[in-house]
């Protein structure tokens, strides 16, 4: 797609912009020089803290200009320096010369306002259109990123829409006026699976039909497979490595873009050599959990998190159950954990249902399941050092103090982080060390089963690679049973050994990982797999 | 794990030391806080000390009546001829002490409210309809109520105060449970077998310290103008005890030929109350940035 003769709409020349003072680092990007040119969508991909969303903001003139200052080189728009652009030269300029969707777009988008009204606010603004007119051009826009029914979604409010088709209404919107550089920061990111495959094929279709540059964030490899022609990668603020997909994808130069790549887990499970046993740490039998009542006064809705969820974990085998959002995934996991008690049905725990039984009986075999939650800034009190985060459950069960620190000493090296740093508070960890803490926690209690939910989904790929390792090795180790719940196919792939499907609070498909991979039964599984992005892209056969 | 990776984590793990300023020092450095905070000092100091060297406020003198402010009498004095400067350091006394112990209190057992109706579900819809109840009983006339019940004296003004004062702060903590207890940490501990009220104390309780300490203030301001109201009305502290609103209310009638008998009083309340929510807003500031943003 890219050619040497077409025209830059971007050109960034050596910027560089400045951090407060008190930062751990001086410059928030340092002299990125890239250029988008029209018809071609650029890629930057990078870690958190790599820089990528500063360069983009700084690009549509969003920085906060009193913490972050550009210093040196110029953003040149179709020719024109953006860095010497009053405010109100640049407010003319976002909508009609650049655009950008966000990655929520919940927040995005004004709760209290009808979608098509938000999109012809923008032509209010920028043009001189007469009223229908503007509508007509609303709907036209809707219709282009393929909504249905535009006449009847103008007057929708966004929270009657779905992640999807927000996310459509923001790109209507940002291609209301036809700008010439359209910038996308983690577009999908927050959406489904399936959502982001669509989302993502409906911007390479709108790039090519209205021939714009794009600038497209992502930290994601698999998405940069799928939709980039050109790709840069950042780190620490610096550009490593840049040129075409097919160079980057193929044959990276730069170690940090080869670890990277490295480091995205493949698609194709490993053949396992787990031998089964029957000797089964946890089961359940027709779990269900249904929230909502019928109220006193108003009819109530029920909603089905959990339908006859049937599953059994054996000892020192991972079970991954994998659904999309809403799918009952995490309701299974809390109703396992007693966190939420489930509506009817059995959970066995070496034999003894532990689905019914109050909360005084309960304690006795809360110690032998433990949870891995998925955000690691918010699974450790803040208050309390990790020290005193890790020795609480043991203590909670009669362990004295002295005991209790050298169990946690020795847990702190098996999850490798330094015995020393017990005393430290969550904040002066980053968000892989807090979830080595959090499994470190877990395993104080000397669990039977260990459930990880979205555990590594909110990390860098490459703390991810490491973590999923940290949690194949102590499952080995301890000989636990694991539950795996995760959202992401390729983590799934690689660390379990039996997948279970969820769709709706059903369970609509069961089996060993790698036969699920290789020949879904279930038309859902099979889209869930058909959707997944750079699915023709083996990253780890690459390095 | 290799451990090359293991080496490098645990490195990672000691450079990322960050040390945040104690919270003492970031009051300090606070200018609300410091001049509030000053105000508020020097206002208590006087309080407590002052009346050790001022005439006695309950000495009547006829001959000196209704006298201006001079050098001798500085605020003048009232239509008995009871000196005004003695009278209103007198009252600071019973405003400071009005104020401080219906926060105390109010906080106190408000907390306590607010931690059971945010966590145990069962007992949520109870408290609540219970002080929207108390919500809707005005201040001064339950004051009134109370006083005429079982006399005037300085618990019985306390009392009055206080239970209006309540709800404000059982909606407020209930309202960081609520969020705080939906947090995964308090999850884990859950999961980790941790019992109902180590969970309060340990992890829940801490997260209310700060916007407690907020509201304490604000309910310190309100309580001294409410007392203050209450004296004025006649049916606040008994009016042999001098306090800042029945000395206003005593100058009432004289306020078209002796004003400072009011002006004086009533400057004196302002300024404390004002700096009572000084105080207040630079806690806010340093404390709570999130709910600063809120208000």
């Amino acid at each position: 797609m890219s050619e040497g003769k077409a025209k830059p709409v971007l050109e960034i020349n050596g910027l560089t912009v400045r951090l407060p003072e008190g930062a751990d680092r001086e410059f928030a990007i340092e002299d990125v020089t890239l250029s988008v040119s029209e018809g071609e969508i650029v890629c930057i991909v990078g870690e958190s803290g790599s820089g990528k969303s500063v360069t983009a903001f700084t690009v549509m003139g969003l920085i906060p200009k009193k913490d972050l200052t550009p210093v040196a080189g110029e953003v040149l728009l179709q020719g024109e320096d953006l860095l010497k652009k009053t405010d109100r030269q640049m407010r003319a300029m976002r909508g009609e010369n650049m655009a950008m969707v966000f990655q929520e777009p919940m927040t995005a988008l004004n709760p209290v306002m009808r979608v098509g009204d938000q999109i012809a606010e923008l032509l209010e603004i920028h043009t001189n259109m007469s009223g229908t007119a503007r509508k007509k051009r609303v709907i036209d826009a809707m219709k282009d990123v393929s909504l249905p029914d535009p006449n009847k979604m103008y007057l929708s409010y966004p929270h009657q829409l779905s992640g999807g088709q927000r996310q459509r209404i923001m790109i209507a919107m940002a291609l209301a006026l036809e700008p010439r550089l359209l910038i996308a920061d983690e577009p999908t990111t927050a959406l489904d699976v399936t959502t982001q495959a669509e989302v993502l094929e409906l911007i390479k279709d709108i790039q090519r039909r209205h021939g714009m540059g794009v600038m497209f964030i992502t930290h994601d490899f698999g998405v940069v497979a799928d939709i980039a022609d050109r790709v840069v990668v950042m780190q620490n603020g610096k550009i490593v490595e840049q040129g075409t997909r097919d160079e980057i994808i193929a044959a990276p130069k730069h170690p940090y873009t080869k670890m990277l790549i490295g480091s995205v887990p493949s698609l194709t499970p490993p053949a396992h050599s787990h031998p089964e046993t029957d000797d089964a740490a946890l089961k359940t039998h027709g779990l269900n959990m249904v929230y909502g009542r019928h109220g006193f006064l108003q009819k109530g809705r029920l909603v089905h998190a959990a339908q006859d969820v049937e599953l059994v974990v054996r000892r020192g085998e991972t079970l991954g159950v994998v659904g999309e959002s809403g799918s009952g995934k995490s309701t299974v996991a809390r109703c396992i954990v007693r966190l939420i008690d489930p509506t009817s049905g059995d959970i066995d725990i070496e034999g003894v249902n532990i689905a019914t039984m109050p909360e005084r009986e309960l304690r006795a075999f809360r110690q032998q399941i433990q949870i891995v939650f998925q955000d690691p800034y918010r699974s450790l009190n803040p208050r309390r050092t990790v020290g005193q985060s890790i020795v609480e459950g043991p203590m909670n069960y009669g362990l004295g103090a002295d005991e209790a620190r050298v169990r946690a000493e020795e847990l702190m090296r098996v999850v490798g982080l330094a015995p020393e740093a017990l005393d430290r508070f969550p904040h002066q960890f980053s968000g892989g060390q807090r979830q080595r803490v959090c499994i470190a926690r877990a395993l104080a209690m000397e669990p039977k089963v260990l459930i990880a939910d979205e555990a590594v989904s909110a990390l860098d790929v490459s703390v991810q690679a490491q973590v999923l390792r940290l949690l194949r090795d102590v499952r080995e180790r301890y000989d636990l049973a694991m539950l795996f719940i995760t959202h992401d196919l390729r983590v799934a792939a690689q660390i379990c050994d039996r997948i279970m499907v969820m769709q709706h609070g059903v369970v609509v498909e069961e089996g060993r990982t790698e036969e699920v991979y290789a020949n879904p039964q279930h038309p859902y599984t099979q889209s869930l797999l058909a959707a997944a992005p750079g699915r023709d892209v083996d990253f780890a056969q690459l390095v | 794990m290799t451990d090359t990776n293991q080496d490098q984590l645990m490195s990672d793990s000691v450079l990322s030391q960050r040390e945040d300023p104690g919270v003492l020092s970031m009051m300090l450095n606070n200018r609300a806080i410091f001049w509030g905070g000053s105000l508020l000092l020097l206002f208590a100091l006087i309080a407590i000390f002052g009346p050790l060297f001022t005439a006695d406020p309950a000495a009547l003198n006829p001959i000196k009546r209704l006298k201006p402010p001079s050098v001798e009498i500085w605020f003048g004095s009232d239509f008995l001829g009871r000196d005004i400067f003695a009278r209103v350091i007198y009252g600071g006394r019973i405003s400071l002490v009005v104020g401080i112990a219906v926060a105390v209190i109010a906080v106190i057992i408000g907390l306590f409210l607010g931690l059971v109706a945010g966590y145990v579900r069962a007992l949520d819809a109870v408290i609540m309809r219970v002080m929207d109840g108390l919500m809707s009983i005005p201040a001064i006339l339950l004051a009134i109520a109370l006083i005429s019940l079982s006399g005037a004296t300085l618990s019985t003004v306390v009392i009055a105060i206080v239970i209006p004062e309540i709800p404000r702060v059982v909606r407020l903590v209930r309202a960081v449970v609520l969020t705080v207890r939906e947090e995964p940490y308090v999850e884990a501990a859950i999961a980790a077998g941790t019992r109902l009220p180590l969970i309060m104390v340990r992890h829940i309780l801490p997260n209310t310290i700060a916007p407690l300490i907020v509201q304490a203030t604000y309910v310190c301001a309100s309580a001294m103008l409410t007392e203050s109201i209450l004296g004025f009305l006649g049916a606040g502290i008994p009016p042999e005890i001098p306090s800042w609103g029945n000395i206003m209310s005593e100058g009432r009638t004289y306020f078209q030929i002796s004003p400072w008998i009011i002006f004086f009083p009533g400057i004196a309340l302002a300024l404390t109350v004002l700096a009572v929510n000084i105080v207040g807003d630079g806690l806010r500031d340093t404390l709570d940035p999130r709910i600063a943003r809120k208000m």
